[in-house]
């Protein structure tokens, strides 16, 4: 499946452009599409020229982000924009400010909640653990799960208690 | 592990058993994960990549299965032998299609499989026939343990496992079921489905995943989200959202048989006829009778005939399949010609042991 093209989440639009007789193939995912259809509707030539400068300008600041390399696989966001896919774990450090609001964009959250591996140190298990109880207990709450919620809130107090917080 | 052995058989997930299995054929989910001191495949060389392998699948001996996993090097495979391991669901399309050292550990009954070096360095599958979430749960849970205490994953506080794509990040984690739905595509009342899942994040893939058309009726609902839920949220949610598609399904099935039944009878026959007397017979009209057919039988109008044969002929009649049962390379022609044959083999051949 083709990636958007500007962003890594598989394009869903395929869209051809046709302008002053050039073909141009654009391939976009759904919430990428509708920002460039609302920011593409040619009507005057003027109009033409103004949005390609903005977009220009638009290009040049993507064009410094492309430039970032992950010094431990060597590869450039550009890169991964292109196969949508990373190179190393390491460039989740690497290119974190990037990769945020991407994975903010595909999965509506950026802090994991499920399985940990049982070798992690124990605070660190602990910490974990707390977060896991506190987003269940958050879905406890939000689905009026009372009983369920309470429980939770002994757990996470009990946890607390115990890495001396 | 001898691969023709494997013409003669067929998956457990396939038997048609465990709940909900008239729609649910199957249960499966996958875990991807990576160890952290290692580029992702699609950046490492051909050193990397046998380095990762050997890790790996020295480590499949200590898990403790009730029998050992067979290893299969798909790197060394026929270009027609990576492709009968696709369509049995054993390896991915993307991982028959790559290239290097990589290879899969696959359990006897094929409800197991573990890929090494496909987008991530490894993927755990399990596999189970109907609808059994938990119980995939379970054992993909201990198998993952198994290899964790034993290698160091990729995997952040933050963002959980660290995947090749960003789309797996967080748990890794993807649960899908397969269903049959024909009636609501009969209906049309699959695009309902589409739009209502669409909505809660959950994707609809045909039978071989991503890409793949919807052959003969056959969907996987899977999530899309893997970071900021538990797997246990992920699971329950298509515990809970998958019996409505089967109650949906159940639904207009019971209208179309109790307002057509006159019609429906005839065109399930008709489907069956053709199945057991065709000459030459494509793959894809081969899937779209065997959906009728599996309909008919589960709305009892068909009943000389057993689903899990007819789950099997699903994956039997596949070109790959055909080839290796054959024993010869067929040209797409050839097949037609062969798949009318097989099918006309299993059909009239079961008649005729009752009689």
């Amino acid at each position: 499946m083709k990636k958007c093209s500007k962003c890594a989440k598989s394009a869903t639009l395929h869209i051809t452009e046709i302008r002053k007789g050039v073909v141009q193939e654009v391939h976009l995912c759904e919430s990428c599409a509708q920002q460039y259809l609302s920011a593409t509707t040619p009507s005057e030539d003027e109009d033409i020229e103004l949005e390609e400068e903005a977009g220009n300008e638009a290009e040049r600041e993507l064009s410094d982000i492309d430039q970032l390399v992950c010094p431990s696989c060597g590869i450039s966001f550009r890169e991964f924009r292109s196969q949508g896919r990373l190179g190393c774990p390491h460039d989740y450090i690497a290119f974190e400010k990037e990769l945020l609001p991407l994975l903010e964009n595909i999965h509506g959250a950026t802090q994991h909640t499920g399985k940990f591996p049982k070798r992690a140190p124990d605070a660190s298990q602990r910490q974990y653990q707390l977060i896991k109880l506190r987003s269940e207990l958050k879905q406890a709450i939000e689905e009026e799960a009372y009983e369920q919620a309470s429980r939770l809130r002994d757990q996470i107090q009990q946890i607390e208690k115990a890495g001396g917080e | 592990m001898d691969l023709e052995s494997l013409t003669h058989t067929s998956g457990e997930w396939l038997r048609g058993t465990g709940p909900d299995s008239d729609i649910v054929i199957s249960s499966r989910i996958r875990l991807a994960r990576n160890l952290a001191e290692f580029p992702f495949p699609n950046r490492a060389d051909d050193s990397v990549r046998s380095d990762v392998e050997s890790l790996l699948r020295g480590k499949f001996d200590g898990l403790h299965l009730a029998k050992p996993l067979d290893y299969v090097n798909v790197g060394s495979l026929a270009q027609l032998d990576r492709q009968f391991l696709v369509e049995r669901q054993l390896i991915s399309r993307e991982h028959a299609d790559s290239h290097g050292s990589r290879g899969v550990g696959i359990s006897r009954e094929e409800n197991v499989s573990l890929m090494i070096n496909e987008e991530d360095h490894l993927r755990i599958q399990v596999l189970r026939s109907g609808f059994a979430l938990d119980e995939c749960w379970r054992e993909i849970d201990r198998i993952d343990d198994a290899i964790e205490s034993q290698v160091t994953y990729a995997f952040s506080e933050q963002l959980g496992y660290l995947t090749a794509c960003p789309t797996n990040a967080g748990t890794g984690i993807r649960v899908s079921v397969m269903v049959h739905l024909p009636a609501l595509v009969i209906t049309k009342e699959i695009q309902k489905v589409f739009q209502a899942l669409q909505k809660i994040s959950l994707a609809v893939r045909g039978l071989y995943g991503e890409g793949s058309q919807a052959m003969g009726d056959f969907y996987q609902i899977s999530n899309q989200v893997t970071l900021g839920q538990s797997e246990q949220q992920i699971i329950t949610r298509l515990q809970e959202v998958v019996p409505n598609i089967i109650g949906y399904e159940r639904r207009v099935r019971n209208t179309l048989v109790k307002n057509n039944r006159a019609s429906l009878h005839d065109q399930i026959s008709r489907a069956y006829g053709i199945l057991k007397n065709a000459m030459t017979i494509t793959s894809q009209e081969t899937m779209q009778l065997l959906s009728s057919v599996r309909m008919g039988i589960n709305l009892g109008l068909i009943d000389d005939l057993e689903i899990p044969t007819v789950n099997e002929l699903f994956i039997h009649t596949q070109p790959a399949h055909l080839q290796k049962i054959r024993h010869e390379h067929l040209e797409s022609a050839q097949r037609n010609t062969a798949r009318a044959s097989y099918l006309r083999q299993r059909l009239t051949h079961r008649e005729n042991e009752r009689n």
